[in-house]
């Protein structure tokens, strides 16, 4: 990567006060860091925590959600759901080893474009300080032993011929019954 | 015409898919009649070097347990993908990961650490650990190498069907084996077990209620747990919703919650999120305060959501481990 | 069906928004890349996609290259979303093939750096080519709407509600419990700030609706079922057993005139108990419809025990003569049962009102253990001309040595028992400072007697009011700030003996006062009825934290509930006065009738559907919705969903433990090649 890296975030925006307000900031000309790219779903409740964990596992650095302020969701209750979710959901991830700040559930009404600048760059600059999570080249890494283990055998097949007699490896040991 | 060759071969396993097959006791004859064991190391004495000297596909079919952690595991599927016409993955281990798969929690270097150090009952001055090549007496032995991450067998081969359960029940194995021998098979790549929850062939369903809400989480040692009544309503974790059916619900009739090895149905793509999305969303506290606490009544969410399937997880291993001396 | 990549045919468009977009992103370049996609057969860059030309520019691009699908990237689909989708729809594609991508207040407006902004135009694009992929064809469906409306509840705003829409032509409902409309506003003596008699104001109403040719008045009944959905409600409702038919009874009331009880014996309803009447009755003169009715409880012509279904046992211990003064109109039926009756409405009004509060719950001042000690709602009975005393306001404690009732000539009002206060109910029930200052009035006129008022503070917040209040004052009233902390007739000085004694901290002066008085009055407050509870799952409703019915939105949808259909007016949504009511009940009219006249109601097409095959039955999702639109089918064991209630959040489908769940237009295979597409260029 000849790039500087930069944090990428995935939000998920509820259509009637987070995206809104999204938009209020981009007709307000508020300026904030580039890094979000937004998920427009009609609720917050819509957010299922695979989402989330698909987001990080493709690349994401952080995953913001946001929803409407409790009591006023559109859908009367569907913010509530997210908090559930969400509560248990950061707990579990930080016992998987990703940072509670990683992840990040805002309330944002409708008329908060100005919450919408400050969170996307608080959550930016936190990131930044984090670092990377890089999930895709983790995963890269990790399969590297198994890639470079069957490149091996199949070239050792290959060099040894068709089916011949001959031992995979050293006489293994007969498998021992449990 | 000659008889279909099978092999049956265990990797990171406890050794019960192999008494599942077993288990189809009389039934067994009847599966050794209508194939030819090439490979089975459990109860079977044949070695590898006669399966490498196979054709490639000439094994009809490959029933392989247990997950992948070891080179040696991994060189295994590798050969008997290649020497079988069809590659099936047999039990909850090799579907998702299984048990072993929990090692995922911790870096090769704790487990290794604890294991052969720090362990309470370990004696071991010389902080000792098995090598892959190492001299004795004039000998090399070689020992397979410890992976530093737990994988199902569809994380190093191409698996062609998977049976589910820890594990797979007789009906499903002989199912299973008359779908294969019949050629009465589905898309490759189908988990051979229906594709619906648990909840529809447990008997406590009916009890049930259509307005869940917890209050409060127990744990199976935290009481005395009603024979007939759901698991759910009872306020016990059970996985039932989140599980494919196709065991009889067998947990729940012996008064144990479900705890997900038939792992999720096609839909899902990670279990253990569907899992505690479903639960927390039907929580009943609103305000933050109250839902950790009754969210506190689950204090470990990976072991109860993932324990059979953290290997296929979309996240597949905690991040962030402490690494050993090799980087890993 | 998901399309595989070669039977897509996608057609981007970047639009430049002038400058507004071209400023900053690149949208040429934009262009470029998307173009390499794979699935993406033409990629174009365009001034204004949504000025005519470029609408038609799609239109014809999709005709020329049959395009199955189209993406633009421009402005926020909020604001042009359907432009597109319409002209999509011209085009000759389904107008959810289409998908937008924000590139102008979620990027150009809202960065600075030209490389980066168009790199995230990038990203963003990928992710909607990669979703609109999986888009499905989807139609908007409209619910055809049934044009009669059920009204529940005949007081003021109930009434009002019917007229209005009675007067519009549609044929309404009204179903009340009580055995005449009127509700509590028939008890009031006098109305604040104008002082109009009350009777006079609600009687001429409550003939239009008795005569209204597109009213079916139903009183003496009650709904018990609500089945159906927005637009076809089908309702049963149970017409109680009066033991008259009401179309034989003409109201000249020789029936009660010749009764067996030469007295009335049995304690009044409509008069607070303070007045009494005989086992059949009229509840009050203007009583509509003009029909008595018999309670079964008291009469003789019933036995005291009761059939195992609960109705009464016909005796034939009485003589009947109400038979005989009714004659050959043969009105009376004491075989008459409860009937249950169906109707098939579009739209229902729920007008169900309040219930005071029970002020035996505030022991300490004294009502149920003092006789002289009153509810507001009783004074208003003893000052009307037509109330159990006929306007005269005489004690019922103990009467003077001569035999004639005593007549007070000091009076208590104490102001929010039951309100603001957390002991009982935390809200302020709005009209109890008003109406304790009329009764100060009213009862100042027909006594004469020394008039305190017990205060917290005084509310007047309506037109006129504030005036009536100083009206108050300069009538001599006396006005004390502090809440009454007990009514004792424990006497502690000679002045004190026979009287209740208020005992008070009298904020403004600082100092706790005993003040005596013949008559205490108490200001009960407004809450919502006791079986609120039941009667809002008829309906669908939401109770708030404080059990009265919810509104969808306090200010910009007062009188809609979150069920489409079912409207709120009155004070069964909060406490209100009568104009506010009035006001509400046709604002809910008004509502009702833009539903009916409009014919349909448009359903949103993101809704979902539970896959009938792969649902298990779990119940995981059956209370997660808020508009109960997700039942369980017993005889099948699965749960489903009623479409025309799903209003489209997509929270049972992020919940469905099994993935069986799907949400048009949000389907997990279209999110996830979003989360897909926005992480895949780096």
């Amino acid at each position: 990567m000849t790039k500087e890296w930069s944090p990428r975030i995935v939000a998920f925006f509820c259509n009637w006060c987070t995206y809104t307000a999204a938009d209020l900031a981009g007709v307000s000309r508020l300026k904030y860091a580039p890094n979000v790219r937004i998920i427009r779903l009609m609720c917050s409740g819509r957010v299922d925590p695979q989402f989330i964990l698909d987001a990080l596992a493709r690349g994401a650095d952080g995953v913001l959600i946001g929803g409407c302020h409790p009591g006023d969701c559109h859908y009367v209750e569907g913010n509530y759901k997210m908090l559930r979710r969400f509560t248990l959901l950061r707990r579990m991830l930080a016992d998987l080893g990703i940072e509670p700040e990683r992840v990040r559930l805002e309330w944002i009404s409708a008329a908060e474009g100005e919450k919408v600048k400050r969170v996307i760059n608080e959550m930016t600059e936190q990131l930044k300080a984090l670092g990377p999570l890089g999930l895709p080249r983790k995963f890269a890494e990790w399969d590297r032993e198994v890639i470079a283990l069957a490149r091996e055998v199949q070239d050792r097949e290959a060099a040894a011929g068709p089916c011949p007699e001959r031992p995979l490896t050293p006489e293994p040991q007969e498998a021992v019954h449990a | 015409m000659p008889k279909p060759k099978v092999a049956f071969y265990w990797c990171a396993s406890c050794g019960g898919c192999e008494e599942t097959v077993v288990d189809l006791a009389e039934d067994i004859l009847g599966v050794v009649e209508k194939v030819d064991i090439v490979l089975w190391p459990v109860a079977m004495d044949f070695k590898y070097k006669d399966v490498a000297a196979l054709a490639d596909g000439a094994l009809f079919a490959t029933l392989l347990n247990g997950a992948i952690r070891t080179s040696e595991q991994e060189e295994l599927a590798a050969l008997l993908r290649r020497k079988s016409r069809y590659l099936i993955a047999y039990g909850a281990c090799a579907q998702l990961g299984g048990i072993p798969a929990l090692a995922n929690q911790f870096s090769r270097e704790q487990v290794l650490r604890f294991n052969y150090e720090d362990a309470p009952s370990v004696v071991n001055p010389d902080h000792t650990r098995p090598q892959v090549h190492f001299e004795e007496a004039g000998r090399t032995p070689h020992l397979p190498e410890f992976r530093h991450v737990v994988r199902a067998l569809d994380q190093v081969v191409d698996v062609d069907f998977y049976i589910p359960g820890c594990p797979p029940t007789p009906n499903l194995t002989r199912a299973a084996f008359e779908a294969l021998l019949s050629g009465n098979l589905p898309p490759k790549g189908s988990v051979l077990a229906p594709d619906v929850a648990l909840c529809e062939e447990c008997a406590r369903k009916a009890s049930k209620p259509t307005n869940v809400a917890f209050t409060e989480f127990k744990r199976p040692h935290q009481a005395l747990w009603d024979s007939g009544q759901c698991f759910l309503a009872q306020g016990l974790v059970c996985m039932g919703p989140a599980t494919r059916r196709g065991c009889g619900a067998a947990c729940p009739q012996g008064n144990m919650p479900c705890t997900g090895c038939f792992g999720p149905t096609s839909r899902v793509r990670d279990q253990g999120a569907k899992m505690l999305s479903s639960l927390s969303a039907n929580v009943a506290a609103r305000d933050e305060e109250g839902i950790r606490r009754i969210l506190d009544g689950l204090p470990d969410p990976v072991g109860t959501f993932y324990r059979y399937g953290l290997a296929k997880s979309l996240l597949r291993r905690k991040v962030n481990l402490p690494t050993g001396s090799n980087g890993h | 069906m998901k399309a595989t990549r070669d039977e897509v045919r996608i057609g981007f468009y970047v639009c430049h928004c002038g400058h507004n977009i071209a400023a900053l992103v690149d949208c040429p370049a934009v262009a470029r890349y998307v173009g390499t996609l794979p699935g993406v057969v033409l990629s174009r860059d365009y001034k204004y996609m949504c000025s005519d030309p470029g609408q038609e520019l799609i239109q014809q691009d999709i005709r020329e290259h049959r395009l199955n699908r189209v993406v633009v990237a421009s402005c926020s689909p909020l604001l042009h979303e359907h432009t597109f989708r319409s002209a999509v729809e011209a085009g000759g594609l389904n107008p959810f093939y289409f998908h937008m991508v924000n590139i102008r207040e979620h990027d150009s407006w809202v960065h600075t750096d030209r490389i980066l902004a168009t790199e995230k135009a990038k990203a963003l694009a990928r992710a909607a080519i990669e979703r609109v992929a999986h888009h499905k064809p989807l139609e908007i469906k409209k619910v055809p709407i049934h044009p009669d409306v059920l009204v529940v509840g005949g007081g003021i705003a109930g009434i009002h509600a019917a007229l209005t829409l009675a007067n519009a032509g549609k044929k309404v409902y009204l179903v009340e419990r009580e055995p005449s409309i009127g509700g509590h506003m028939a008890r009031f003596d006098k109305t604040f700030p104008t002082l109009d008699c009350a009777a006079c104001i609600l009687t001429p109403k409550m003939s239009e609706v008795g005569s209204h040719p597109n009213i079916t008045l139903w009183t003496y009944s009650e709904v018990v079922k609500v089945d159906g959905y927005v637009g076809n409600y089908t309702v049963q409702v149970k017409r109680k057993a009066r033991y008259i038919h009401e179309d034989l009874c003409t109201g000249c009331q020789d029936c009660i005139a010749n009764c067996v009880y030469k007295e009335p014996k049995f304690a009044d309803e409509f008069n607070e108990g303070l007045g009494k009447r005989k086992p059949v009755f009229i509840p009050f003169p203007q009583a509509t419809p003009q029909v008595v009715l018999i309670d079964p409880e008291v009469c003789l012509n019933f036995k005291r025990n009761k059939n195992p279904d609960g109705t009464p046992v016909v005796s034939d211990k009485c003589k009947k003569t109400c038979v005989e003064a009714c004659g050959e109109r043969g009105a009376i039926d004491f075989t008459q049962k409860d009937e249950l009756r169906e109707i098939r409405v579009g739209t229902i009004i729920v007008c169900t009102g309040f219930q005071t509060f029970d002020a035996r719950r505030v022991p300490a001042y004294g009502y149920g253990i003092y006789p002289n000690v009153y509810t507001a709602l009783e004074i208003e009975r003893l000052v009307n001309a037509s109330g159990p005393t006929g306007g005269e306001v005489v004690l019922r404690g103990p009467k003077n040595p001569d035999g004639t009732p005593r007549k007070p000539r000091s009076i208590g009002i104490i102001h929010c028992v039951g309100s603001r206060d957390k002991k009982t109910n935390l809200w302020c029930s709005r009209v109890c400072c008003m109406y304790s200052m009329k009764l100060a009035h009213l009862l100042k006129e027909h006594t004469g007697a020394e008039i305190y008022n017990f205060y917290i503070d005084i509310r007047t917040p309506g037109k006129g009011y504030e005036e009536f209040y100083n009206k108050l004052l300069e009538e001599g009233t006396h006005f004390i700030r502090g809440r009454v902390g007990e009514v004792t007739d424990w006497a502690m000085t000679p002045e004190e003996e026979g009287k209740l004694v208020i005992r008070v901290e009298d904020t403004l002066a600082g100092v706790v006062r005993r003040i005596p008085v013949d008559m205490v009055v108490l200001a009960t407050g407004l809450e919502p009825r006791a079986d609120a509870a039941e009667v809002r799952r008829l309906f669908n409703m939401s109770c708030g934290g404080d059990g009265w019915f919810l509104e969808r939105h306090p200010k910009l949808a007062p009188v809609n509930t979150f069920t489409d259909g079912v409207f709120l007016a009155g004070c069964c949504q909060g406490p209100k006065d009568i104009p506010d009511t009035v006001a509400q009940a046709g604002a809910a009219a008004a509502e009702a009738l833009a539903l009916i006249d409009r014919g349909y109601v448009e359903q949103e097409p993101n809704t979902a559907h539970i896959l009938d095959n792969e649902c298990s039955g779990c119940k995981s999702c059956i209370p997660l919705c808020p508009y109960t639109a997700i039942l369980f089918d017993e005889t099948r064991q699965k749960a489903y969903i009623n479409e025309a209630l799903c209003k489209g959040c997509g929270t049972c489908v992020g919940s469905c433990p099994s993935g069986s769940i799907v949400q048009n237009l949000f389907e997990d295979e279209e999110i996830f090649s979003e989360i897909r597409g926005v992480l895949a260029y780096d």
